[in-house]
């Protein structure tokens, strides 16, 4: 009763060897493979370093390239010699050079055996595997794949082509399912001698040897056809990226590592001296019986896949810098634009940090500076308020104030007098939220002591930038969300959109309600300034319908809407 | 789009395919032609292995920086060093000779007219770099990538050649005091972390350049600062620092791109993200001043030296880089978590 490793090992042969002796001095029976690639005058070295270790032999090499049949060739002569030079072997556990115990052996051997009956092969139906790197899952059976991947991609992917095109499909030898899954698995001896010395190996193999990477498929399929119990699983803790290439383990993996619970892991850094350290040195007594439990960690690992393919929203930098349409989010979080509540409202900045606790910026796009909150010039992240650099690079600046800011919610002013390049970006971008009274730049001009020639002729300029604006906000491309009121609408009932915009900046803190308003601006008179714009020939149609006489007296004596609401 | 629309930019791309190539090999040519510029002070060259990992670096007058500057990328994992000093007079080239690993050429010609020390460069790597990692550095960058505490360089350049790729990318992050410039103490061989521990987090400006495929990135201290004005002008902080080198490969314009082109791809425009590093810029020691005016006079640093007059004044007069906003360094997991670099898939 005991346990065989079979070894299968091609490159940082001292650390083969490291391994190979940790097995040995635990009792473990190795058979070692290396690949036909390692020079002779290396091999012949390696083999002799372990001349002293008896229950050591070597298997006939093969070339072992990656997803060539080369890997289960290797693995059915070392598994033959095994099973035939070591009768008292139960278990046979495929390993690589670059595996490491994680675990004492004998608790490997302890789990084993009282598991006599079991194969641990992870094997699943290509139907319910996610992993299906290079687009190919059940064609990896039905078609043929004479070139490599690796070498000969070219003609890989223009043989896979023409296999589709004229509809070949290959022929499963006696109806079995493929099964796919780690190609790390630990047999016992009536399952693998089962497969080895079934009368139909040959048509087996012949039919293994043109599927696509068979090391995943070949003993995986056919451990069906004979075990008894099958445990889906492997006892070698191995994680691959998104592209299919394993991940490697190094020094500072090691708590992670411990934590497992894992006996085996690969692959393992020849250089991580530190783990192998750390894992070669068996401390005795203190046999752990814990489950291995790998899952402990997958979540860091799923994280950096996600990391990987989506990366983080929001952010640009110099290795990552999406195409448009991929940014998976122009900005990191979501922010709040409005346009033409400053000018209606006097103190509607103030007003708006104390009913949101949000940050509250005045114009971060104004023409002389971006005007941040509370009157700085530099702000998180040494972000510069200088106009040039901003208009610079509009986009980056926006993007880097709200990445710079996570965690709190910015607001900020717009308008037309602003510098309008950013127009394009905020409308696309879902995470905006835009708020416009339309019309009412006019308002600080009505309240103005300038000219009215000069008034008029900056009105004309302001109402072809906001509607040139409002084009943009309404097509179709537009994602933030926008709502836009004509200012004659908004004075009608203020109330209701403002709340509706507070709550959806800070939804817990306003349950009770606005327990303060922003004030106004006096509008008395207002009408009559748009009819005098309107004499002069200008045309403002932006801020809706204002009656030119005895105009805002009375809402202001008599308000039709309540100041508190609730 | 169109079928012949698609077909003009076909065209077109192939065209300027076409002339990158030879715009590449007219600056291996040239690099070829400077050759004889160089003169070895001490050549170790026979002792690079293969497989090991090279830096390159042309400097002047850099005494005090070197020991450090050797001592963190030899730590990292670099086997050999080649350097070019341009006319040193302050001990570096006695300093450089006198250690095992580097190999010295000298030259007293023209910086400016090597494309900043790139044409000797190349020659050298054209000579020597034929594949290996190799890391292009100024002896004012320190490189460090995820991990670099406790993965060398080696763990670094085997992952990358597992995955296929050729080049890693860096952003180059200004490094400064709080306080005037001058005020700061700096001995040779201390860690300049520590006497330059500001930096700038979340300022940076990107604009991917299609000729060359690859990111400009401005921002930072000298573009909030010097050239808030006129921030095309600002500096270029986006490198290409470390590739797997060919000798048919060129850099550009220093290290910031190279051809063929496909090296400055070191960005992902899916979406994610992929493992790069920073090089911490040390320029800002208190010699920083002096060196500026000597610069200035010697315009060799900028095409145009000129229109760079007013940056050199500035920094000639000893200012203050740093704001309320700076940020302290802390090491690699903050800036990762800042967004200045990331691991990508190496974890």
């Amino acid at each position: 009763m005991s346990v065989g490793i079979v070894m299968l090992v091609h490159t940082a042969l001292g650390r083969a060897e490291q391994v190979a002796r940790h097995w040995a001095s635990a009792g473990c029976p190795l058979v070692i493979h290396a690949d036909v690639s390692v020079p002779a005058k290396s091999f012949k070295a390696f083999q002799k370093s372990m001349a002293d270790l008896p229950d050591v032999r070597f298997s006939r090499r093969h070339r072992c390239e990656w997803g060539t049949w080369g890997l289960v060739a290797a693995s059915q002569s070392a598994s033959e010699l095994m099973l035939k030079e070591f009768p008292e072997v139960r278990h046979v556990y495929l390993a690589s050079g670059s595996c490491l115990p994680l675990r004492p052996v004998q608790e490997l051997i302890d789990y084993l055996a009282a598991r006599p009956q079991t194969d641990f092969i992870e094997s699943a139906t290509t139907a319910d595997v996610p992993w299906t790197i290079g687009g190919l899952d059940a064609e990896r059976f039905t078609l043929r794949f004479p070139f490599s991947w690796r070498r000969h991609r070219y003609l890989f992917d223009r043989y896979v082509a023409l296999q589709r095109r004229i509809g070949m499909k290959r022929r499963i030898p006696n109806g079995i399912v493929p099964h796919m899954g780690s190609q790390w698995w630990c047999l016992t001896r009536q399952t693998l001698s089962a497969i080895l010395s079934d009368p139909e190996r040959g048509a087996y193999d012949r039919y293994f040897s043109k599927v696509w990477i068979p090391d995943e498929s070949y003993f995986q399929t056919l451990a069906r056809q004979y075990s008894r119990q099958i445990e889906s699983r492997s006892l070698t803790l191995s994680k691959f990226d998104y592209q299919g290439k394993p991940h490697i383990f190094y020094d500072d993996h090691l708590q992670l590592l411990h934590r497992s619970d894992c006996f085996v892991a690969r692959k393992i850094w020849p250089r991580a001296n530190r783990l192998y350290d750390a894992f070669l040195t068996d401390e005795a007594g203190a046999m752990k019986r814990t489950e291995p439990n790998p899952a402990k960690i997958d979540r860091i690992f799923s994280k950096a896949v996600e990391r990987r393919t989506r990366g983080r929203p929001g952010l640009y930098m110099q290795s990552r810098f999406p195409v448009e349409t991929r940014e998976n989010g122009l900005t990191s979080s979501k922010y709040s634009v409005f346009q033409g509540f400053s000018d209606l409202f006097k103190n509607f900045e103030p007003w708006l940090t104390r009913a949101t606790g949000a940050r509250v910026h005045g114009h971060l796009f104004a023409p002389e500076r971006a005007e941040f909150s509370d009157g700085e010039t530099v702000m998180n992240g040494a972000l510069s308020g200088s106009a040039a650099l901003r208009d610079y690079n509009p986009r980056a600046f926006l993007a880097s104030l709200i990445w710079n800011t996570r965690g709190e919610r910015q607001c900020f002013q717009f308008g037309p007098r602003d510098s309008q390049a950013i127009n394009w970006d905020m409308a696309k971008d879902p995470n905006a939220q835009i708020s416009v009274i339309s019309g009412a730049w006019a308002v600080p001009l009505f309240l103005s002591n300038q000219n009215f020639t000069d008034i008029r002729s900056e009105a004309a300029r302001l109402q072809q930038i906001e509607s040139k604006q409002l084009e943009i906000l309404r097509s179709s491309w537009t994602k933030a969300r926008v709502r836009i009121w004509s200012m004659a609408e908004f004075i009608e009932a203020p109330m209701e959109p403002l709340q509706t915009i507070i709550d959806e900046i800070a939804p817990h803190q306003t349950q009770r309600g606005l327990s303060e308003v922003p004030q106004m601006a006096d509008l008395t008179g207002f009408g009559q300034f748009l009819q005098n714009l309107k004499n002069q020939g200008m045309h403002p149609y932006l801020m809706g319908n204002f009656p030119v006489t005895n105009d805002m007296q009375e809402p202001r004596s008599n308000p039709r809407k309540p100041y508190l609401v609730r | 789009m169109e079928p012949g629309a698609q077909l003009t930019e076909r065209a077109a791309s192939l065209w300027l395919a076409y002339r990158l190539r030879w715009k590449r090999r007219r600056l291996l040519w040239r690099s070829f032609r400077k050759r004889r510029q160089l003169a070895a002070v001490c050549d170790r060259t026979a002792d690079i292995r293969p497989g090991a990992i090279l830096a390159f670096s042309t400097m002047r007058n850099e005494a005090i920086r070197l020991p450090f500057f050797l001592d963190h990328h030899r730590k990292l994992g670099v086997d050999h060093f080649l350097i070019v000093d341009n006319d040193s007079d302050d001990g570096t080239r006695e300093f450089l000779a006198a250690q095992p690993d580097v190999s010295l050429w000298r030259t007293p010609h023209s910086y400016r007219m090597s494309r900043f020390g790139v044409d000797w460069l190349t020659w050298l790597q054209m000579r020597h770099a034929h594949g290996h990692w190799c890391l292009t550095v100024d002896a004012d960058e320190l490189l460090i990538y995820p991990f670099h505490d406790t993965r060398p360089l080696p763990a670094l350049t085997d992952w990358l050649d597992r995955q296929g790729a050729r080049s890693f990318g860096a952003l180059m992050l200004d490094m400064y005091p709080k306080g005037r410039l001058s005020a700061q103490d700096y001995a040779p061989g201390d860690d300049p972390r520590e006497t330059l521990p500001w930096f700038d987090a979340g300022n940076y400006m990107i604009r991917k350049q299609k000729k060359l495929d690859n990111l400009w990135i401005q921002g930072g201290p000298r573009a909030r600062i010097f050239f808030a004005r006129s921030p095309r002008r600002a500096p270029t902080m986006g490198k290409v620092p470390l590739v797997k080198w060919s000798r048919r490969y060129a850099y550009v314009s220093s290290a910031h791109s190279a051809l063929p082109r496909r090296l400055n791809h070191v960005y992902d425009d899916a979406g994610g993200e992929r493992a790069c590093g920073i090089l911490l810029h040390t320029k800002f020691l208190h010699m920083i001043a002096e060196k500026s005016a000597e610069e200035k006079a010697r315009q060799e640093h900028f095409a145009n030296s000129a229109l760079y007059d007013s940056y050199y004044d500035s920094l000639a007069s000893d200012p203050d880089l740093w704001c309320e906003r700076s940020t302290r360094y802390r090491g690699w997991r903050h800036l990762e978590a800042l967004g200045l670099m990331s691991r990508g898939t190496w974890l």
